[in-house]
């Protein structure tokens, strides 16, 4: 080093501390997530038309709903699906383009470990998700939603659980299909999951709305969500049984991506 | 600092990837505050060794250290040491330009300011754009920029200018020969000889996966065998005309026509070859305009060694 001391470029390597790392790449994911018009679109649009839609035309066609109000019933079930569009499907989606530009391999030579970035990840989806449910609780006790006050304490553990194992079961498979497939693929594939279980996953609508296929449905990820959230909010009920279903898929997604994922 | 081991140590390296050999008992060093290039044609094996020396690959034969580490076993203490520019890509589409690099100073414990960095690579005019929006020269000076942030002690950057117009790669350049003396070591990767020439206290150059010769570049070009005759004439060459100037020069001689008033002749470097060019064309009735004997190039070097050319 010459006399005249450190200059512009003289090397002071280091990393700075996980925390501030995992913060940094959190912000940045859900910041990006946010900005995505597609990523905006199934976490907030698309939620909000079924709900307000599900509420109009439920009074018209007089679904069923065992004696509840349809808002009741729709709520927690839009809840469930704007847990299931982010996790999955925009998790998905934007890790598949991660791989595909690089971003995650140029990563891969910072300092962030690459469990940094994961955690880094699952704050992102966190605070967006949360994002989500201000935004749709809002929407729906402005359309009347009336939660059940039976066990206020046992329907927030409910519900919070369910949101919790259902994001991250959900997250799990969404990188499970990002890190095997190519880009295309994952988004094709992503959309393609997302609207048939939001048709008929069991997730807006009660399982036992679906008649004989019901029994089978109950066992899918977007199911037990869809059970476990009205559950806690329709009935005051923690519906262990569609946790575990949750908490099982979230290990089989898990083991899934652990074996296949591919960086690059 | 203590006496250090070289910046990068690679021994008898392989790589393979099914059938393809890659890297094929690749030995080289780099020494430290240096910049060294690797040169060679696309697929001589470059990115692949950098990218061992960057621990996204796991050497299958051979050893490899990267400031006296193993880029594998001890890949967390490394990572924050090194910089890296990758070749393309690094970026989310949707990323502002210096969100990006603000983004990847935030993950150094003293990283540089980046708002100087961006001005000094030129990027201060577009910190706002996209990525997917910037143009090519501009993602490849981000690129550099992310490498350099972090402040490290050795930039892996590959393929540096590719895609810049003369003026960014002349800045590229300046800057590289800043960040060398100011302390740190530059290993780069290119396919221009020029930027090899001038850039670089050592070359390596890389065919086949192999290094065939390494030197500085003024070792490289002195001890030529062979120099570069340029010919231009007064009208077009009669048909067959480099044929016959080859068999004219004889064996040994490399003759390429640029177009149809201009050669190139790759051939001894002696006055006998001159001697005989200029013959040729009083026989084939064209009057030499230019007949210039060229400086020996890397890429001269280059065609000796493996009969091919250097150029993309």
């Amino acid at each position: 080093m010459s006399a005249s001391g450190p200059r512009t470029f003289t090397p002071a390597p280091g990393a700075a501390p996980l925390a501030r790392m995992v913060l940094a790449q959190s912000r940045m994911e859900a910041r990006l997530m946010l900005r995505n018009g597609e990523q905006l679109l199934l976490a907030i649009v698309i939620p909000v038309i079924v709900l307000v839609g599900g509420v109009a035309a439920a009074g018209r066609i007089g679904l069923d709903l065992d004696g509840h109000r349809a808002v009741d019933v729709l709520t927690p079930g839009v809840l469930a699906l704007a847990v299931m569009s982010t996790a999955f499907t925009s998790v998905a989606i934007a890790t598949g383009f991660e791989r595909r530009y690089g971003v995650i391999k140029l990563l891969g030579s910072s300092p962030l470990p690459r469990h940094g970035l994961l955690l880094g990840k699952i704050l992102a989806l966190l605070n967006v998700v949360a994002l989500q449910l201000v935004v749709l609780v809002v929407v729906g006790l402005a359309l009347g939603w009336e939660p059940t006050l039976a066990h206020p304490l046992r329907s927030l553990v409910g519900a919070v659980l369910a949101v919790g194992l259902g994001t991250a079961a959900f997250a799990a498979l969404g990188l499970f299909v990002a890190g095997a497939l190519r880009a295309e693929a994952t988004l094709a594939l992503a959309n393609l999951v997302y609207l048939l279980l939001m048709a008929g996953g069991g997730v807006v609508l009660p399982t036992d709305t679906y008649g004989t296929a019901s029994a089978l449905i109950q066992w899918l990820p977007s199911g037990a969500l869809g059970e476990a959230m009205r559950s806690a909010l329709v009935d005051a009920v923690v519906d262990g049984r569609s946790l575990l279903v949750l908490a099982a898929w979230a290990a089989i997604g898990t083991a899934l991506t652990a074996r296949t994922f591919r960086w690059e | 600092m203590p006496a250090a081991s070289p910046a990068v140590e690679i021994d008898g390296l392989v790589m393979a990837y099914g059938d393809k050999v890659a890297v094929d008992d690749l030995s080289l060093e780099v020494a430290r505050g240096s910049i060294t290039a690797v040169l060679g044609p696309n697929g001589a094996g470059k990115t692949t060794t950098l990218e061992t020396c960057e621990g996204y690959r796991v050497p299958q034969r051979g050893t490899v250290r990267v400031l006296g580490l193993d880029p594998q076993r001890e890949r967390s203490a490394l990572l924050p040491r090194i910089g890296v520019m990758l070749q393309s890509g690094g970026a989310w589409s949707g990323v502002r330009a210096h969100e990006m690099l603000e983004h990847m100073a935030s993950l150094h414990a003293h990283p540089l300011d980046t708002a100087m960095l961006s001005e000094r690579l030129g990027l201060g005019d577009c910190g706002h754009t996209p990525y997917r929006r910037l143009s090519g020269g501009q993602q490849q000076r981000l690129g550099l920029a992310i490498a350099l942030v972090g402040r490290p002690e050795l930039v892996f950057v590959d393929e540096p200018t590719a895609g810049m117009d003369p003026q960014a790669r002349r800045t590229t350049w300046e800057l590289l020969e800043e960040v060398r003396r100011d302390g740190a070591t530059v290993v780069l990767t290119t396919h221009h000889m020029e930027e090899a020439e001038h850039l670089a206290d050592r070359i390596h150059i890389l065919d086949r996966g192999t290094v065939i010769v390494s030197g500085t570049p003024a070792e490289l070009t002195r001890e030529g065998r062979s120099a570069t005759i340029r010919l231009v004439v007064n009208r077009p060459f009669p048909d067959g005309a480099p044929e016959s100037l080859r068999a004219e020069l004889g064996a040994g001689a490399e003759v390429r026509q640029l177009d149809e008033v201009s050669m190139l002749v790759h051939g001894p470097a002696d006055s006998t070859t001159l001697g005989r060019v200029s013959r040729w064309c009083e026989a084939h009735d064209v009057v030499p305009q230019t007949l210039n004997l060229g400086r020996r190039t890397l890429e001269d070097v280059f065609l000796e060694l493996t009969g091919r050319e250097l150029a993309s």
